[in-house]
Formats: C-alpha cells, sequence, structure tokens
C-alpha cells in the first residue's frame, strides 16, 4: 500500500502529468506524460519523498508503436523500502530527453548504457560516449531492427584487418626439412585459395 | 618500536587538494597510465585510463565493455528457460546465485514467487548461500594475493574447490550450473549431499577463521587498505552501490532483511555493516558475510522440509503442469503431460503481459531482472541490473587522490566481475 501512496502523492503533485497509477505483482507504475519533465518528477520524489536510491534506467524499443521509445526508471527509498516505477516515453524523431544525473550520480553509467544500445540521447549529460560497445560502432544493437546475429563492421585499429603474414601456412616455427609441411598434420590449405608460398610449396613436395 | 601513521585527511577528494598544493611549486606534466584491460589485478577485462602526478592518480576513467556479449538482446530471442544457461555465465563466481534470483525473475512475473514450494525455497537459499560463501573466498582471496598475502588464495581456493564438489553433486557441472527452473529447481538434493554440506560448514568456519589470523590483525594489511578509498554513506547511496560495498559504507540495507523472498524471513542471520567505508570495511564486510553465510546454511539444513534425504516425498517444483515439465513416465503414458510437456518445450513458460522488477542479494550486489512481457514464453525486453556494472561506476569519483599502487588494493575491494558487468 506504500507504494501505491507516494505514487498518489505523486500524482496529486503533479496532475494530469501523472499518469494512473498502474499495480501489477505489488509493484507500482506511473507514466510521466512528458519526458521532458522527468528531471522535476525525479527531483520530487528524491526530496520530498525520500526516493534517493536509484536502482536501474532502462529503454524499451516498441518497435511499429509511436511513440518509439520508452525509458523506464526504477526508483528506491532505502528507510522503508518503498519503490516505484517511472515510465515515460520518446518519440523516435526526438530520441532525446533530460538526463537524472543531476538527482543521482548512478544515472552516469544507466544514461550511457541505453545511449550505447538504443540510441536515445540525454540531454545534459556530460559525457554521453558508448560504454559497451566501441567507440565509433555504427549501430545501436537493442533496437527491435538490428538482427540478433548482429550485423558486419568494420573494427578501426585493431589487428587482423590485414592478411597477417602467415596466414594459411602451417603453424610450426622452423620447418626443418623440405617435406616438413607436408608432414605438417595441422597444414589447411583452402581449396579455391589463392596460391601462397605455402601452398607452392606443398604441390611442389606432392610433385616430387 | 612500532609506531603507528595515520592518515590525517580521511576523504580522498580532500586529500587530493591538499597533496596538490604542497606539490604546486614543483614543475612537471602529468602523465596518463593505461591500466588494463589485460591486468591481473583488474580480474577480468576491465580497462582504467589513470592521470597521475607523479604517483598520485588525479583522474581515472574505467572502460567496460570488453566481455559485452549481448545477453539481453538474447534473452528477447529465446524462451524463459532458455535463458537459464546464460544466467551461469554472468557473474561466472556464483552461478547459482544467478540462477535462483533469474527464476524468481520469472516467477514474480508469473505472481507464483511467492507460492513457491517450502522445499524448494530452502533449497534455493542453501544455493544462493554457498554461491555467497565461494564469491566471498575467491574474491578475499584474489585480493589478499594482489597485496601479497598469497597464502590466503590458497586456502580460499581449498575450500571453494569443495564448493565447486558439492555444486557438482547437486547440478551435474561445477561451474555451469544451470541449477533453478522456472517453478523449481532441476532435482533434488542428492543422497548424501547434506552430509557433505555439513562437514563442508564445519571446515570452512575453520579456514575462515584461519584467513582472519592471517590478515585481519596483520600490521601490512591494514596499513595497505585501512583508510583507503573511503566512500561515505551518501556517496554510496548516490552511486547505487549494493551489496557489500554499499554495506562496508554503513548503510544497513539487504535485499534478503529488507525485501524478504524465499524463506529469509524464517531464518536468523545478522547484516554485516561497516563504520567508515574504507577498503578494510569492505573486507571485514564480506568476512562476517561468510560466516553469516554458514550460519544460514546450516540453519536451512537443520530445518528443510523433508528432511535431507525427503523421505516424506515434498515437492521441490510447483504443481503447475503449465509452469513446470511433468514426470517423464507421466508424460509417456497421460496425454494431458505429453501436451504440456510438448508446450512447455516448444512455446516457453506462458507468462501473462506485463512487467516486473526483481532485485536479488547476489554475493557482488543487488542482482535485478526487469522483464517486460507482452504475453507468452519470451520477454519482450530483458534487463539485467548487474551489480559490478554499477558498483565501478564510481571508480572516477574514488580514484583521485589515491596513490598508483592503491588501485589494485580499491579493486580488489569493489569485489566486481566482469561478465556480470559487461553482460
Amino acid at each position: 500500500m506504500l507504494n501505491l501512496d507516494l505514487a498518489n502523492q505523486i500524482k496529486a503533485k503533479f496532475g494530469d502529468l501523472i499518469s494512473e497509477p498502474a499495480e501489477f505483482r505489488g509493484e507500482v507504475t506511473v507514466k510521466i506524460a512528458d519526458a521532458e519533465k522527468i528531471v522535476e518528477v525525479c527531483e520530487f520524489a528524491k526530496a520530498k519523498l525520500g526516493f534517493i536510491y536509484l536502482v536501474d534506467i532502462s529503454s524499451i524499443d516498441n518497435y511499429g508503436e509511436d511513440p518509439r521509445w520508452t525509458v523506464v526508471y526504477h526508483l528506491r527509498a532505502i528507510v522503508n523500502g518503498a519503490e516505484i516505477r517511472l515510465k515515460t516515453d520518446v518519440s523516435e524523431e526526438k530520441s532525446e530527453l533530460p538526463t537524472v544525473l543531476g538527482v543521482w550520480a548512478t544515472a552516469n553509467w544507466h544514461e550511457r548504457e541505453i545511449y550505447d544500445m538504443m540510441g536515445i540521447r540525454f540531454s545534459g549529460h556530460p559525457d554521453l560516449r558508448r560504454i559497451l560497445m566501441w567507440e565509433g560502432y555504427p549501430y545501436f544493437p537493442l533496437r527491435k531492427d538490428f538482427p540478433l546475429a548482429g550485423k558486419p563492421t568494420n573494427v578501426p585499429d585493431v589487428a587482423f584487418t590485414k592478411v597477417t603474414p602467415l596466414e594459411g601456412g602451417p603453424f610450426v616455427t622452423l620447418p626443418s626439412s623440405d617435406d616438413a609441411i607436408a608432414r605438417e598434420p595441422r597444414v589447411r590449405v583452402p581449396e579455391n585459395a589463392e596460391p601462397g608460398i605455402s601452398d607452392k610449396r606443398l604441390v611442389g613436395n606432392q610433385l616430387k | 618500536m612500532a609506531t603507528v601513521q595515520d592518515i590525517e585527511i580521511r576523504d580522498s577528494a580532500a586529500r587530493t587538494a591538499a597533496a596538490v598544493e604542497s606539490l604546486e611549486d614543483i614543475q612537471g606534466e602529468k602523465m596518463v597510465l593505461n591500466m588494463g584491460p589485460s591486468h591481473p589485478a583488474t580480474h577480468g577485462v576491465l580497462r582504467i585510463v589513470l592521470e597521475l602526478d607523479g604517483e598520485l592518480i588525479t583522474k581515472a576513467q574505467p572502460d567496460v565493455g570488453f566481455l559485452h556479449r549481448g545477453d539481453e538482446k538474447i534473452a528477447e530471442n529465446m524462451t524463459y528457460t532458455q535463458f537459464i544457461p546464460y544466467t551461469d555465465r554472468l557473474d561466472y563466481l556464483a552461478p547459482l546465485a544467478n540462477n535462483v534470483a533469474y527464476a524468481l525473475a520469472v516467477e514474480k512475473l508469473l505472481g507464483i514467487h511467492d507460492k513457491l514450494p517450502p522445499r524448494c525455497q530452502y533449497i534455493r537459499v542453501i544455493c544462493a548461500e554457498l554461491a555467497r560463501i565461494s564469491s566471498h573466498l575467491l574474491g578475499l582471496g584474489a585480493f589478499a594475493m594482489d597485496m601479497g598475502a598469497v597464502t590466503v588464495f590458497l586456502l580460499t581456493f581449498t575450500e571453494r574447490e569443495k564448493i565447486y564438489n558439492l555444486c557438482e553433486s547437486l547440478a551435474g557441472a561445477r561451474l555451469t550450473t544451470s541449477y533453478t527452473r522456472i517453478g523449481g529447481v532441476s532435482r533434488d538434493l542428492p543422497p548424501g549431499w547434506a552430509d557433505q554440506c555439513h562437514k563442508f560448514l564445519e571446515e570452512v568456519v575453520v579456514n575462515i577463521n584461519e584467513m582472519e589470523t592471517l590478515l585481519t590483525r596483520n600490521r601490512i594489511w591494514v596499513d595497505r587498505i585501512r583508510d583507503l578509498a573511503v566512500i561515505s554513506k551518501q556517496d554510496a547511496i548516490d552511486y547505487g552501490l549494493s551489496g557489500p560495498n554499499l554495506r562496508g559504507s554503513g548503510v544497513e540495507y539487504d535485499l534478503r532483511k529488507n525485501q524478504p523472498y524465499l524463506c529469509y524471513k524464517d531464518l536468523d542471520f545478522d547484516i554485516a555493516v561497516g563504520a567508515t567505508g574504507d577498503c578494510y570495511d569492505r573486507y571485514l564486510v564480506r568476512m562476517e558475510e561468510m560466516r553469516q553465510s554458514v550460519r544460514i546454511i546450516s540453519q536451512c539444513l537443520g530445518k528443510i522440509p523433508g528432511g535431507a534425504d525427503n523421505k516424506s516425498k515434498e515437492p521441490i517444483n510447483v504443481d503447475d503442469g503449465k509452469i513446470v515439465l511433468p514426470p517423464k513416465q507421466k508424460v509417456l503414458s497421460s496425454m494431458e503431460e505429453l501436451i504440456h510437456q510438448f508446450m512447455l518445450v516448444t512455446e516457453g513458460v506462458n507468462c501473462p503481459p506485463g512487467e516486473t522488477y526483481f532485485g536479488h542479494e547476489n554475493p557482488k550486489g543487488e542482482l535485478g531482472f526487469y522483464v517486460n512481457s507482452k504475453g507468452g514464453g519470451v520477454p519482450y525486453r530483458m534487463k539485467i541490473r548487474s551489480p559490478s556494472f554499477v558498483n565501478l561506476s564510481i571508480i572516477p569519483k574514488i580514484f583521485p587522490g589515491c596513490m598508483l599502487s592503491d588501485t589494485v588494493a580499491i579493486l580488489g575491494s569493489l569485489d566486481f566481475v566482469m561478465g556480470e558487468c559487461d553482460r
């Protein structure tokens, strides 16, 4: 009941901005109609209702619906164990809402993760970089239109983008004799590979 | 003659300011040092970009994600049951606890999390607490080894081996246990398991005491980590720390007590809380948590309904054919069970539309699953709130003002695991 009371207090304070609290499995969810107001609601919840602990921020991609994004905040009051979930919708054209970093410091990484995975930007965030994927990665992998198998991308500035000198070769350090390569059980020659050094030598050995 | 050296300024930010002030007349430039991602003290693949003024850290920028596998994306593309093996690989030092957390999260969505059979609840608590001991043993062992106390590491690994043996006879696997199922556990305690567990508890207490004699009053250990990286109560809450890191800062918050799940209400245990929030407090909290876990497990083994070998045939799964797989004999002889089995395997557990969040007190902190369902056997969105990810976000706050050699101690005291952080 405590959760519902607190949700009603938020509702009483902000009126039409807040939806009627919904309860499911003892958890109370309220929806904030305007994402731009999220900071005000969070500040109120923290200062007046004791929600000093931000458990988590997550995001949902409602692919094919409008507005496309939903951002979900899980708030907790340490003292009495009250919990509430705030949700707000963000349209795909905008894909931006204000950061709550000023309210809880922990929002920093959560918001970076949402930006990284979904591509929702947080205005006012001082350090909105990718966090799990690398800098320069072109996609947002948690979007519903991103395939599970992934998409090929170039990895900038790391090894193995060029052909390695030992490619296709026998992985031995020193061939001791002429037929050492043919004896090497690990040697793998691709069927229609371009003839390289190792191939020529292999063919030569077989001709003998 | 021994002297005690006290650090006068406890707050790390104030200490930086004081140190910078004293260095102002010395000419020099700052150096940027890259630590990790492959560094023995980063316990996995954590990279930290450190900005140094001499030996003093002035800025620290953690870089995570080297172990990102896209678990949340994977979860959206498979049934709830199929995702259980992936939870083993989150915090791979405590797979049993992850299994329990995940199962409870899905059960909360189904609305059966408080209707689990008592025996199942006790088994799950035993699992979670065994995982806690195992994880803390490794965390402390590695922490001590990074500080040069290699003996402790050997002691803890001897004990962890016994936990792995227990896991093996319980679940069939040592590391990737996948023990829980939605609505229960995959199998009952094997015969003789409770006795083995009792024996282990007796031995581990001896070993914890021995570790304590090696560390707790050890001058080198105490001097090295006391008053180091103090996290205040406010900061701990503000940065969303959880688990031993939060309690080490003096916040008495434990999900097992504050939001009791399973049978924790019926068990008698205490919550360890630190006083100052330094590395030494976090170490002490973990030490005490292991003792409390031993206490919890021995109570569970005594109180478990049906006793150790379940002579009275207490159920271990909820009695609902639409959630738990029926016994194989019945599948082969009865139409209804056959249909249930077919539906569960092909479609998955049919969850109602809705959204729930369940936070579980994992060894590393609060492991939470936010499940958003549109109905059916596959989640629409599954967000994993991993404690290591959140705990690491405080690094830029606590590192400045510490010495370069302290990084290893602070990382050890934060006790994170990258498999869970990067998901």
